[in-house]
């Protein structure tokens, strides 16, 4: 499914913050509709995969950290949920 | 503020296994949530289960203590573990029934 501009959004930031080797920004919103915190349009539930050299040496809470900071706003605003699986390169 | 970081503080010191979550145990009221409960009972960890969703002071607080934006939390022996994802990754890997066996050994 093609990205919305909260989901594009999400892409731009987490590019310019970390230069992943590999990221896919999935919008999972379909699968909560009607759920507590889904938005009647869409774009409230991701899930962000993403491997990273800035994460190289860090703890897992470490990187949720890092992915979730670099999202404050959207997690503030319309972004009810998002899941992460961030690793450092293998 | 200060009261209610140290009441989290007592809470996860003082037991061994503390699940930050929406719902109780019994009725967990998010999927993320329930999703961490199902591991825990599955693994058969001893854990206390603290309803965020009964008081805005503790679901803000949890927040701000483990600097973490979202719910459910997961602490073990007073160390944060994570949310529903890392929990997930690490009852994959076998990891966190390990943890669990490890620290919270007598």
């Amino acid at each position: 499914m093609a990205l919305g501009p909260t989901g594009t959004n999400i892409k731009d930031k987490l590019t310019r913050a970390f230069q992943p080797q590999l990221l896919d920004v999935i919008d999972e919103s379909h699968l909560h509709a009607g759920h507590a915190g889904s938005h009647p349009d869409g774009e409230s539930h991701f899930r962000v995969k993403i491997v990273s050299e800035a994460f190289a040496g860090k703890s897992r809470v470490d990187m949720h950290r890092m992915v979730n900071a670099a999202l404050a706003d959207e997690l503030k605003s319309r972004v009810h949920a998002l899941a992460i699986q961030a690793s450092e390169p293998k | 503020m200060t009261d209610i970081k140290t009441w989290i503080d007592n809470e996860v010191k003082s037991n061994d296994v503390v699940l930050f979550m929406k719902g109780t145990p019994d009725a967990p009221m998010c999927g993320f949530s329930g999703r961490v409960v199902q591991i825990l009972d599955h693994l058969g960890a001893d854990y206390k289960g603290i309803n965020v969703l009964e008081s805005g002071e503790v679901r803000q607080g949890i927040k701000d203590y483990s600097n973490w934006p979202t719910i459910p939390q997961l602490y073990v022996k007073g160390e944060f573990i994570g949310g529903c994802d890392i929990v997930t990754e690490m009852f994959q890997s076998g990891e966190l029934k390990t943890l669990i066996a490890e620290k919270t050994a007598a």
